[in-house]
């Protein structure tokens, strides 16, 4: 194929940065020049040019637009990345949060001003409470992590609280990095917990490492393998019996939602996520949004602030003197991440109980459809049944030439984005694939033929083809080890 | 349902390939006295329509700052944010994308953070940048607990000018971590030495400019001060807009800075979410926090940007990471880089003096009201005011009449006497001549 002059192919059009096209005179905004005053600067004034470069607002959207096209989306496309819950964003979520008295409300406004937004976060928490079957939750954590972070901070504090200093907190080896780094975060040291050959936490290994200094079991459930953890309720008596708090984490609720309380399964803490369960953009990283559940022994010890509703109606607690709770302290600026609580309660309430439960069945049956068309071909790494996410290795693969990521990438040349890989740790080679309950048998299919076709080539011995993948994309393979060796983060002239 | 693709023909089909009757029994893993029988006491689906209503009905409930005059600051500011912003952001292919895991398939999002990484440290002065954070506040959490590491000690000095939730959040993750917290009390009387609590165990002394008062500051004697002491300077921002006129903590000699930017791009949103801003010293880069985007090139030469540096995180690291932090305000941070884009160099240094100058005239005006004193003899948008009674009942009384007033500092500080009848003010771009006039004569009635 013979190269353009410009390096364009048609839709895709090159675009250099904002900092090679503008200059120090054009604006985009229209602003009136400002009243004449006395300054009050106190001489600190900014010398000298800062070196932003200015475009017209034509050229502004342009350059975004046309960068928005070098992205996949799951507006654009099946996106199975494991773990990640990527489901379709509903557009009514966008337009809620938009609303006049909700985006644009100021944090800081009289109580007596906001009492629609206290009632919609209260609201949302009565309706996260109902679906986990807990009675409690800390609304301010600001994703996931910060989720995780939370909910060991009040598992500390309530062990403390106790003059029951513990040190220890078990992690299983198949946990999310962000496990570890969160209890590491919160002072304590971390302790792996081995997974048993069918993909769970190994119990007697876990019994073993239950102690008087162990603060709290950190578990995935469903977990990162895509499976139920059978002795769920054996682990909760084993932790609750060594004085310990189970934490649950929620990121792949998904698979549960509306069919399974993690309150009926002996959990004290689940942080869930906003952006993955309950539909809220992923926003290429973020906002999330991770509210804490909280059993009984740990809610008074949630972080400030939160909601309460008296007869002078909803009122924010702010202060530690404010009520006879303890909380631990606080975790975010304001009052936590309530553009995401709106996009998450106009879903919440456009799917209702009922589409909840549909919403974990067909998230689950989608993710059984894959393993049960796929494993004549992969290798799945678990006896089924899946839960919402089906886990292959690379087993398949052995002797081929072709490793888990040449053949994700080979993927990305079939019109998919690939799937988690080399997650989770324990089976080699991993590929994670979650569909979610927004895709359709149809799309399913299709993804489910160019795996086959793509196995069929591996196993050919068309190595050369993985390797050179993908070729059809905006970018081919970017060198990471050079970016990382001689790091270049910021434009210069 | 409208967002549910599968029809049950299709379900039929697959649980047949599956080789299992029904649903139920892929769900046999579950202990089988945890498994719901029927659907939770909530309501059932709704359409759009219903959603609408309900969710309408509770903004009804508020009082739009859009709608009346407002003068509310203290850490989110209101500012106008162009047209194009907000249809960019809700492109599907920005808003509906993951992390850029993939770099092929998600040049869009790394070239945008390339971008903002550029811009901040620009603005700021700084080296270097992160591709952001969650918030201001807990940006200035991991700036402290990242000077803790640099430095490998573990006393953290905090300014009374700190925005009280920062101080909390701050104070917060330093009792977890065993991170000795000096904080001092609220200075809003602006007479605080901080070298006296520097000395030779401190990691880092965090401050803020504009102070939560609204006072403008040089800090170049307290960096040099710190420097001395091999303590590292943090200096945190809470309004973007402020750095399009005052002299960048980067030239005051700041080893990081903490700042919050939702005044470029972002929605009040009632507090969240926004977007955290972290810049720092290039030395300190693979102590750094959060994700950061480098240039590289591909296999054909072509230049592209990846996720780099990867090896300070979590998802490498597990608990020897720089931080626990994944997801973080990608979506934010876009609005922020094309409102800075649309502004440009000129525009961004515009919007800033009219946001000066409009304060000016406001505290002038308000300083002519009998009882108030402007606190303040420096300040950029916002400033305190002394009031004749305590600014809590001033502010509902304000309301009253159909004017979000200003902050009192009470809502922070309950416990201290001394702050009761102290208020926030802030003006912007968005502040008219009728919203003061409006204000003044208010002030003068209900006072």
């Amino acid at each position: 194929m013979a190269e353009t002059a410009s390096g364009n192919k048609a839709l895709f059009v090159e675009e250099p940065l904002i900092f090679e096209q503008g200059d120090d005179a054009t604006s985009g905004v229209d602003l009136p020049a400002p009243p004449t005053v006395k300054n009050r600067l106190g001489g600190l004034e900014r010398e000298g040019r800062i070196g932003l470069p200015g475009l017209a607002e034509p050229e502004v959207v342009r350059h975004y637009l046309r960068l928005s096209q070098r992205n996949y989306s799951i507006d654009g496309g099946f996106y199975p990345l494991g773990s990640c819950t990527m489901k379709y964003n509903p557009r009514l979520n966008e337009k809620m949060a938009r609303l006049k008295g909700l985006g644009d409300l100021h944090p800081l406004q009289p109580m007596s001003t906001v009492q629609g937004a206290l009632e919609l976060i209260d609201t949302l928490a009565h309706w996260l409470k109902v679906l986990t079957g807990m009675p409690a939750v800390a609304m301010t954590p600001a994703a996931g992590a910060h989720g995780e972070l939370t909910g060991l901070m009040t598992i500390r504090a309530a062990h403390e609280d106790r003059g029951d200093a513990r040190k220890r907190v078990l992690v299983p080896e198949s946990a999310h990095g962000t496990n570890p780094a969160s209890a590491a975060a919160c002072g304590y040291e971390v302790d792996p917990v081995p997974a048993n050959d069918r993909g769970r936490v190994d119990l007697a290994a876990l019994k073993a490492k239950l102690g008087p200094d162990v603060a709290a079991l950190m578990l995935t459930n469903p977990n990162t393998c895509g499976l139920f953890e059978t002795d769920i309720l054996e682990i909760a008596a084993a932790v609750h019996g060594a004085g310990a708090y189970f934490y649950c984490d929620g990121a792949n609720l998904n698979a549960i939602v509306g069919r399974v309380r993690p309150g009926d399964l002996g959990i004290d803490c689940m942080h869930m996520n906003l952006h993955k369960t309950f539909s809220t953009p992923h926003g290429g990283g973020g906002p999330g949004s991770g509210p804490v559940v909280l059993s009984a022994p740990l809610a008074p010890f949630a972080p400030l602030p939160y909601v309460v509703h008296g007869a002078e109606g909803f009122r924010l607690v702010e202060h530690y003197t404010e009520s006879d709770a303890k909380p631990f302290g606080r975790v975010k600026g304001f009052h936590g991440q309530f553009g995401v609580f709106v996009r998450a309660l106009a879903y919440m309430m456009s799917m209702g109980a009922d589409g909840l439960r549909q919403v974990a069945e067909d998230a689950v049956l989608n993710a059984n459809y894959l393993l049960a068309r796929l494993s004549g071909d992969l290798t799945p790494s678990f006896e089924g049944p899946c839960m919402h996410e089906a886990l292959f290795d690379d087993r398949f693969l052995k002797d081929t030439g072709v490793s888990t990521l040449d053949f994700a990438k080979a993927l990305i040349d079939e019109g998919f984005h690939p799937m988690t890989m080399y997650f989770p740790l324990v089976v080699h080679g991993a590929m994670l694939m979650e569909p979610t309950e927004t895709e359709s048998k149809g799309t399913l299919d299709a993804y489910i033929a160019s795996v086959k076709a793509l196995a069929a080539r591996a196993k050919a011995g068309e190595a050369d083809y993985f390797h050179q993948a993908p070729v059809h994309s905006p970018r081919r393979r970017l060198d990471e080890t050079a970016a990382a060796r001689k790091p270049v983060l910021r434009w210069a002239k | 349902m409208r967002y549910l693709p599968l029809t049950d023909d299709d379900r039929r089909q697959m649980l047949a390939a599956i080789g299992v009757a029904t649903v139920d029994e892929l769900f046999r893993d579950v202990p089988a006295a945890a498994r719901l029988p029927a659907p939770v006491d909530l309501p059932r689906h709704a359409g759009e329509c219903a959603v609408e209503r309900t969710l309408g009905a509770m903004a009804r409930k508020n009082l739009s700052p859009s709608e009346v005059p407002c003068f509310l600051g203290a850490g989110i500011y209101r500012h106008h944010v162009p047209a194009a912003v907000d249809h960019l952001i809700q492109r599907g292919e920005f808003l509906t994308a993951y992390t850029p895991y993939q770099p092929e398939v998600s040049q869009g999002t790394l070239q945008y953070l390339f971008e903002f990484q550029t811009q901040v440290a620009m603005i700021t002065g700084m080296e270097v940048a992160n591709a952001s954070m969650y918030d201001g506040a807990t940006v200035c959490a991991e700036a402290v607990m990242m000077a803790a590491r640099v430095s490998r000690r573990n006393r953290v000095v905090v300014s009374g000018g700190l925005h009280p939730h920062y101080l909390d959040v701050v104070r917060t993750y330093a009792r977890f971590l065993g991170l000795d917290c000096v904080d001092l009390p609220p200075d809003w009387a602006g007479d605080e030495d901080l070298a006296p609590s520097i000395d030779g165990a401190t990691a880092c002394v965090a401050v803020q400019n504009p102070d939560f008062y609204g006072r403008v500051h040089d800090y170049s004697a307290l960096a040099q001060r710190c420097q001395e002491a091999g303590a590292l300077l943090v200096v945190t921002v809470t309004e973007p807009v402020s750095l399009g006129l005052l002299k960048p903590p980067g030239e005051m000699g700041a080893d990081i800075v903490a700042a919050e930017g939702q005044g470029l791009g972002g929605a009040p949103s009632f507090g969240g979410p926004t977007v955290g801003l972290m810049a720092a010293r290039n030395k300190f880069v693979r102590q750094l926090p959060g994700r950061l985007v480098g240039e590289t090139v591909d296999v054909d030469g072509r230049r592209g940007y990846v996720l780099t540096l990867s090896t300070r995180e979590q998802h490498i690291r597990r608990e020897k990471a720089t931080s626990n932090i994944c997801t973080n305000s990608g979506l934010c941070a876009l609005a922020f880089t094309i409102h800075l884009t649309l502004l440009g160099e000129h525009g961004f240094r515009q919007l800033a003096q009219l946001n000066h100058a409009t304060a000016v005239s406001l505290a002038d005006r308000l300083a002519k009201v009998p009882g108030i004193e402007v606190l303040n003899e420096t300040y950029f948008n916002e400033f305190t005011l002394r009031l004749p009674k305590p600014g809590a009942g001033v502010v509902e009384a304000l309301a009253e009449r159909g004017i979000l007033g200003g902050v009192p500092v009470s809502r922070f500080h309950p416990e201290r006497e001394e702050v009761r009848n102290l208020m926030l003010v802030a003006a912007s771009e968005l502040t008219t001549e009728d919203d003061a006039a409006a204000f003044a004569d208010a002030l003068e009635e209900v006072l």
